[in-house]
């Protein structure tokens, strides 16, 4: 079975994913995820889930293209360039 | 604390851990091979600090006591000593057999009246608490095993037996003494 495995760097931070590993149960997926993951002093806290257990979403539909939705919907590059000269054109005056 | 248990104690956690390193690279499964080397590195580093110990009391180091000993001065245990790779059965039986030997003989320390061999005692422990985890885990899912009861049956007998040696510990002695035989006091 394989586990995945988390692990929060410093407390109070977000966990993030570290790796798997592959154990027949729990007890030995914790063994295992403390050597790989633990010993080294890399982790305040491990989380460890199996991999059935975890929801996977994958498909993110987008039809119609609305890049409005997106960060990179919005292309500022132009718009700065022509704050930049209107603020230059200011200062001259 | 007797120098001489001392150096018992030194050597069965070296020579447990040289036996357990060969596994390194072989065990049953890559996440096993991580833990069980792990775990040889944990008991050659208490090796480590036992021989600093008895070091002081003898005027010499560590290292000349890991490596520079003639093969009938080592004072391990039988149980330790015995090559088992490739047999993980035995291995794990001797694992099971081995920590809960030491755990008695480490909460003997704990309570020792010499303060440093006390609290050198607790640290320790602190570690193989963790080795005891592995050891039991694992004993959980072989106790149904007819090889790992077997095994069992056979080697608890042998952690209290020290008056020699077992042939395959001229092999271990030959290959563990090689650097420090061929450059006398090689260091890292």
């Amino acid at each position: 079975m394989i586990y995945e495995v988390f692990r929060q760097e410093r407390k109070g931070q977000a966990f993030a994913h570290a790796g798997s590993v592959e154990a027949p149960n729990e007890e030995f997926a914790e063994a295992y995820a403390r050597e790989q993951y633990g010993r080294r002093g890399e982790s305040t806290a491990l989380w460890i889930a199996p991999r059935d257990s975890l929801h996977e979403i994958e498909d993110f539909v987008d039809e119609l293209g609305r890049n409005y939705h997106r960060v990179d919907g919005y292309p500022l590059k132009e718009k700065l360039g022509r704050a930049r000269e209107r603020a230059e054109a200011a200062r001259a005056r | 604390m007797n120098v001489q248990k001392l150096l018992e104690l030194a050597d069965d956690e070296l020579i447990l851990g040289w036996r357990n390193s060969e596994w390194t690279g072989i065990a049953p499964l890559l996440e096993e091979d991580v833990a069980f080397s792990s775990i040889a590195q944990n008991e050659i580093g208490h090796a480590r600090a036992w021989y600093e110990l008895a070091a002081r009391e003898l005027g010499t180091t560590a290292d000349e006591l890991a490596f520079d000993r003639q093969p009938d001065e080592y004072r391990c245990s039988t149980l330790v000593q015995l090559r088992l790779v490739p047999d993980w059965a035995r291995t794990i039986a001797r694992h099971c057999v081995y920590e809960r030997s030491d755990q008695a003989r480490i909460e003997a320390l704990k309570q020792s009246e010499d303060a440093e061999v006390a609290g050198l005692a607790a640290k320790i422990d602190r570690e193989e608490a963790y080795h005891r985890m592995h050891a039991e885990m694992w004993s959980e899912r072989l106790k149904d095993e007819p090889r790992f009861s077997a095994a069992l049956e056979e080697l608890e007998p042998l952690f209290d037996v020290r008056d020699e040696h077992v042939p395959e510990f001229a092999a271990l002695w030959e290959e563990m003494t090689m650097v420090r035989r061929s450059v006398a006091g090689a260091t890292w």
